[in-house]
């Protein structure tokens, strides 16, 4: 029972006969209304339990999905790496013919030359300048011919170097220094290719870093990349959109996450657009002009950081503003290396 | 004096590159070139004799049937004295290793370096006056 329902008259008397009917049914509406009030509320309650129960499940099912996303980006990186060696040893075998025959005829044309000097000199002027033309012209052709293939091999020993599986040797560094030397690296290295180039340093060094244990030449090697890159973006702003006011800047810094270290290299330049984000750790994606980037640069770091390290990489950018790469090192990085 | 260089290589052209880069070489006498396809035909031909004195063999690694690691192996039960360098384009640890453990003289990888190489053929030839 929930209540009763009372009814009183001012003066004596009974109440009329039909009065207790309509009481009876009003008593019965009135049960079924708190009932139903009663019902609402339950209801209510559930759903909230409901909706919390929904959302936790989405978001384990969100975490479940990215663990799933980041063994398969995995996985496609092992292989392709795999992929990369065979391709490399492939290559190195008509790569050899084209520059060794190359060389060779560039030899045959001077002893052809040689022999045929005197020859050559009883001809008439027009003749003789008419063989000496298509002489030169094969010559430089074989200079080509050998130049591009030095060219591809160079891309060959960098993907062979991506795959080999032995790791560098690892020893205690002092992370900050490790950074330090490596943009300083970095920063004459791109002074040194081209004078005008400027941009503002910015360091953000945590001292509680101090040493960790990781392959330094490797490391460096990723830093110098990211740094690299972030120049890249950074001077390719300054000379399209970037204004008057635009001050290329790189920042680096690095913090101690107590059982592992973070670096961070963050440039204000041209920023990645969203739809290629995916494909930023693929071995040959490159959004530089042919012959300026071998697009192997993030797909070994990304190696050299996850496989060798068992660290992670991220990037984090928006165009036209900024490109920021983390990178986190566990402090007992023990390496889960494939033996390719 | 003339002195045999044997090539084994499953590649043809592998023949026509040596040939030239050789051809003064061959052409004043100092050595004589011989070429087989196949670790099969390298043995064939050692068996029959190689004539002027063979101071080296020179053997690719990646062939059909007989490698040339097998090869090797083949080569040094028959001739333990005689210099084997092996040439790839394979320049990994493993072949690298296996090469030295059954006795190869030298370890070379392409794009072939061919002043290097006619150094070392020119070492082997002293060595063999």
């Amino acid at each position: 029972m929930v209540g009763g329902l009372v009814i009183r008259r001012r003066t004596a008397g009974g109440f009329a006969p039909t009065i207790p009917t309509l009481l009876q049914t009003f008593a019965g509406q009135a049960v079924l209304a708190i009932e139903n009030a009663r019902l609402f509320q339950e209801l209510t309650a559930r759903g909230e339990e409901a909706r919390r129960a929904r959302t936790a499940a989405e978001a384990a099912l969100a975490d479940l999905r990215r663990a799933q996303d980041r063994l398969i980006q995995s996985e496609k990186m092992a292989s392709l790496g795999q992929l990369t060696a065979g391709i490399a040893h492939e290559i190195k075998n008509p790569l050899n013919f084209v520059n060794n025959f190359a060389d060779l005829s560039g030899e045959l044309l001077q002893e052809l030359r040689e022999t045929t000097a005197p020859a050559v000199a009883v001809l008439g002027e027009d003749e003789r300048a008419a063989v000496d033309e298509v002489v030169d012209m094969l010559r430089g052709n074989l200079e080509k011919i050998a130049e591009h293939g030095r060219r591809a091999d160079g891309i060959v020993k960098s993907m062979l170097e991506h795959s080999r599986g032995v790791s560098g040797e690892r020893r205690e560094v002092d992370l900050n220094t490790l950074v330090e030397e490596a943009l300083n690296l970095a920063y004459h290295g791109a002074r040194a290719q081209d004078a005008s180039f400027n941009i503002t340093l910015e360091r953000d060094l945590d001292p509680a870093v101090a040493a960790i244990e990781l392959a330094p030449r490797e490391i460096t090697r990723v830093l110098l990349n990211l740094i690299g890159n972030g120049f890249y973006a950074a001077t390719k702003r300054a000379r399209g959109n970037g204004g008057a006011a635009y001050r290329p800047t790189l920042q680096v810094s690095t913090r101690d996450l107590e059982d592992a270290v973070e670096i961070r290299v963050r440039d204000n330049g041209t920023g990645i657009a969203p739809e290629i984000r995916d494909q930023l750790f693929q071995p040959f994606f490159t959004t530089k002009p042919t012959g300026e980037g071998t697009g192997l640069g993030l797909s070994i770091s990304w190696d050299i950081v996850t496989q060798q390290h068992g660290g992670s990489i991220e990037v984090d950018s928006r165009e036209g503003e900024f490109t920021e790469f983390t990178i986190r090192l566990p402090r007992n990085g023990q390496a889960g290396r494939r033996s390719a | 004096m003339s002195v045999s260089i044997l090539v084994v290589d499953d590649e043809p052209d592998v023949a026509d590159l040596f040939r030239q880069c050789f051809r003064r070489e061959a052409h004043d006498g100092t050595y004589v070139m011989h070429f087989a396809y196949s670790g099969q035909e390298a043995l064939d031909k050692l068996a029959a004799g190689i004539e002027p004195h063979l101071i080296v063999i020179l053997s690719d690694i990646n062939m059909p049937k007989m490698d040339g690691l097998e090869l090797l192996r083949e080569i040094k039960t028959r001739r333990p004295d005689l210099p084997v360098m092996m040439v790839t384009a394979y320049g990994d640890d493993e072949r690298r290793r296996l090469a030295g453990e059954y006795g190869a003289a030298e370890f070379i990888t392409k794009p072939v370096d061919f002043d290097f190489l006619k150094t070392q053929l020119r070492d082997l030839s002293d060595a063999a006056d």
